[in-house]
């Protein structure tokens, strides 16, 4: 005689609070940070610089001002529901155009939704944004298990296949049959693995980073000049970029403990990711000369999110989640991607992608294109620029 | 008509001593610390488990002695000098025996000098614990570059061959004219590097890290190429200890050796320093969790404290990284020592080096012995053992020699 609610895929508006006191013991810490004695180098080639992270440090406690973000990100239509156990928080924008093709993009690591944000104008409302109406986007933002304000997995299995399903889960328990996907970085994972699954709906995936290079068994060729140029990058980035990789997916929890305790660290941990958006945000933070969406408000608004959520060791977790799935997949080819597939080289991306290694990885290429400014963090950084390439990569499937 | 006061290679005598300030603020940010979630597996598969490093923070902050450290160090004689424009911080036991064997050990990462201390009397004083005076050495225990107190490097270049040299010099300005070197981890590469060099005046060395993988089977094991088909037992195991190493043992040493600045963590957070440092490998790391589980074997929860803390007090997180990034030898294998070479391989080590592979990459092996218990840490866990390992490795070079 009671009236069931089926609470587990409830759809619940959600607000970001964040109460006072976390604020205060934040600057606390930022204020009582312990530095090590200066890099012995002149450039980024032991790290993180000393004096990056004290003008960081200092800006986050004189001129920062995270309410800002908060209103930024509760200006957004935000929910959470479960999926598959786990608290998936997302924002879900809906465009006013009619016919706005449903999009969902995933963000990648050291990022957040964060570094998607400033594509929402472009994508939901590409008429005030020198689009057409028929540019438009229903938008859906996900924060990734173990990130932000998505519930912390308690147990093993959150590998990327899991995100793509539960992705899937999301698009359809919003009410959406037709339906494209997009993302960089780990967000580039879990849409080629959406690629491969094609659940019912989705029409086709775009990315900004070709993941099926760095998980290679055998190296891509390297015939033309752009494609040596690429092995040289992908080298680099193997022999002196790779620490914070293996030391994620071999032992999160470890490096987890110091980034939940010290906001300076964690800071650092984030920052140092690749070169090109290393020395972009170190300029952001040296002489107030951002690229881009690079300023010193949006790279903290990113670190304060992973410190106020206390998600440093989860979001490392999902590397050890990926080195287990592909330690189990070992000598399985994975199914191909038979749906369209759209892809954006971004020059200053850990490696320029050149069109022969995306087709060979993807031979249903409906769109590439190479553009001339942006890296790792491109919608972050180029929003605009990003934003009219979704809008051109999917025009065929409107 | 001024006095020449030759300060640069003056030997200071040095006495540990922490501010009260440092040691309160230490604890209150233990007490302080904002923890993680659980791990997500049962095991140490993720890293150091939340358990184990609550169990350790909270004996930290409410048991541990905080002088510690000091009473430890000072109980030996401490010197500081400078060598090659740095600060060198070097215990010196000389051993009441005539014609006691000098000897240099250097300890390694995450190591301190504190490793080492548990072998002291034992190798000083020989007859007070079952040994004859002919196995006496006289000892001086280093801090490396960057760690505990001696100076760190400002600037780039101190990698194992300048410590190696600098070592040489050190041992010269005490004034020996001969004399032996030992070490593990990283004081193996300096010791190995020490052997490259050959300075007249060096004996031979002793290795419980020794550098003796044949470069074609490392180089297979890191590109997953086939192995030969002829490994012995010893071989085998050995490749298999490698394997597992590279695959999922060699973050946190690629992390220093990429981007040693970037850990600010350990020189601002306390537990996430103690994390750090007790995830060395597998077995060490076991070792010391089952420690903190109330287990008293090898190691004492404040053995472990006591290293930690000086890495603490001293801020030598990042300057004691850096050796990661300013070396350039491979881990495992094979330099060029044409001098004596003993070496003794402790089956929990990374690598439980075969006598084959030591015969072939050291062509003056005096030594050998493959051990069946004691680890990485093999002075620390073991001093008896690893005592007698260095009585026997060296006896050989103490005949014939002249003084």
């Amino acid at each position: 005689m009671s009236t069931t609610v089926d609470t587990t895929t409830e759809i619940r508006p959600f607000t970001v609070g964040v109460p006072q006191e976390k604020l205060d013991d934040l600057r606390r810490r930022i204020e009582a940070t312990r530095l090590p004695s200066k890099e012995l180098v002149e450039d980024r080639s032991q790290g993180v610089q000393r004096a990056t992270i004290k003008k960081l440090a200092r800006y986050w406690t004189t001129e920062y001002d995270w309410r800002k973000c908060e209103a930024r990100l509760n200006a957004l239509p935000q929910f959470t529901t479960e999926i598959d156990g786990v608290d998936i928080h997302f924002i879900h924008v809906k465009s006013a155009h009619e016919d706005a093709l449903p999009l969902i993009m995933t963000h990648g690591w050291p990022g957040s939704v964060i570094e998607l944000l400033e594509t929402v104008g472009p994508l939901t409302d590409p008429t005030a944004h020198g689009g057409t109406a028929e540019d438009a986007f229903d938008l859906v933002l996900p924060s990734l298990p173990g990130y932000a304000f998505s519930g912390e997995p308690a147990e093993v299995g959150w590998n990327p296949g899991r995100t793509a399903q539960a992705w899937a889960e999301l698009m359809n328990r919003l009410g959406y049959t037709r339906y494209i996907a997009q993302g960089g970085d780990l967000g580039a994972i879990v849409t080629d693995v959406m690629g491969r699954q094609a659940p019912a709906g989705l029409l086709g995936i775009h990315m900004n980073l070709l993941v099926t290079t760095l998980g290679a068994p055998t190296p891509p060729p390297g015939d033309t000049e752009e494609e040596r140029a690429a092995l040289d990058a992908v080298a680099t980035f193997r022999q002196s970029g790779f620490g914070y990789f293996l030391e994620q997916s071999t032992r999160p929890q470890t490096i987890g403990y110091a980034l939940l305790d010290s906001p300076v660290a964690l800071a650092a941990w984030l920052l140092d990711h690749d070169t090109d958006s290393y020395y972009k945000i170190s300029r952001a933070f040296a002489d107030g000369q951002p690229s881009g969406g690079l300023t010193p408000d949006h790279i903290l608004d990113n670190v304060t999110l992973y410190w106020l959520t206390g998600t440093g060791a989860s979001a490392a977790r999902a590397y050890w989640e990926i080195g287990r799935a592909t330690a189990a997949a070992a000598g399985k080819a994975p199914p191909g991607v038979s749906l369209p597939v759209g892809f954006t080289t971004f020059p200053g991306e850990v490696f320029a992608a050149p069109r022969s290694w995306v087709e060979q990885s993807y031979p249903n290429l409906t769109y590439f294109n190479k553009v001339d400014k942006g890296g790792h963090f491109a919608a972050w950084e180029e929003p605009q620029l990003f934003s009219e390439e979704l809008r051109s990569s999917f025009k065929s499937l409107r | 008509m001024t006095v020449q006061t030759p300060t640069e290679t003056a030997i200071r005598p040095f006495t540990v001593e922490f501010a009260q300030e440092d040691v309160d603020d230490l604890r209150r940010r233990i007490a302080e610390t904002r923890w993680p979630e659980k791990e997500t597996v049962a095991d140490a598969t993720q890293g150091v488990q939340l358990a184990t490093i609550k169990a350790l923070a909270k004996y930290w902050a409410n048991e541990y002695d905080f002088r510690s450290v000091e009473t430890r160090l000072n109980a030996l004689p401490q010197f500081m000098t400078e060598i090659d424009g740095l600060d060198i911080h070097f215990i010196h036991v000389k051993s009441p025996h005539e014609d006691a064997l000098p000897l240099i050990i250097t300890h390694g990462w995450p190591g301190s000098v504190l490793e080492l201390l548990k072998i002291v009397d034992r190798l000083a004083n020989p007859t007070a614990y079952g040994g004859n005076a002919s196995d006496a050495f006289d000892l001086v225990i280093p801090s490396l570059p960057g760690f505990g107190f001696s100076g760190k490097p400002t600037t780039a270049g101190w990698g194992p061959p300048r410590i190696a040299a600098a070592w040489t010099a050190l041992m010269k300005r005490i004034g020996y004219t001969h004399f032996a070197a030992q070490g593990g981890d990283w004081g193996g590469m300096v010791t190995d590097v020490m052997g490259t060099q050959a300075p007249p005046e060096l004996l031979g060395i002793h290795l419980n890290w020794s550098f003796a993988v044949p470069p074609d089977i490392d180089k297979a094991i890191q590109t997953g190429s086939p192995l030969p088909a002829d490994l012995s037992a010893d071989e085998q195991h050995a490749c298999d200890q490698l394997a597992f190493f590279y695959t999922t043992e060699v973050g946190y040493a690629l992390e220093m050796k990429n981007r040693p600045q970037t850990i600010y963590a350990m020189e601002d957070s306390p537990v996430g320093l103690a994390a750090w440092l007790i995830d060395h490998d597998a077995r060490s790391y076991e070792l010391i969790a089952s420690v903190f589980d109330g287990e008293t074997e090898g190691l004492t929860r404040d053995d472990v404290l006591d290293n930690i803390t000086l890495y603490w007090l001293t801020n030598t997180a990042v300057s004691s990284a850096r050796i990661y990034w300013e070396n350039t030898f491979a881990f495992f294998t094979p330099k060029n020592v044409a001098i004596p070479v003993a070496v003794s391989a402790f089956p929990d080590e990374v690598v439980q080096m075969p006598r084959s592979w030591a015969e072939q990459a050291y062509p003056k092996l005096i030594y050998y012995n493959k051990l069946d218990q004691g680890g990485h840490f093999a002075a620390w866990e073991q001093p008896e053992l690893f005592s007698e390992e260095i009585r026997a490795a060296f006896k050989s070079l103490r005949n014939g020699r002249s003084s």
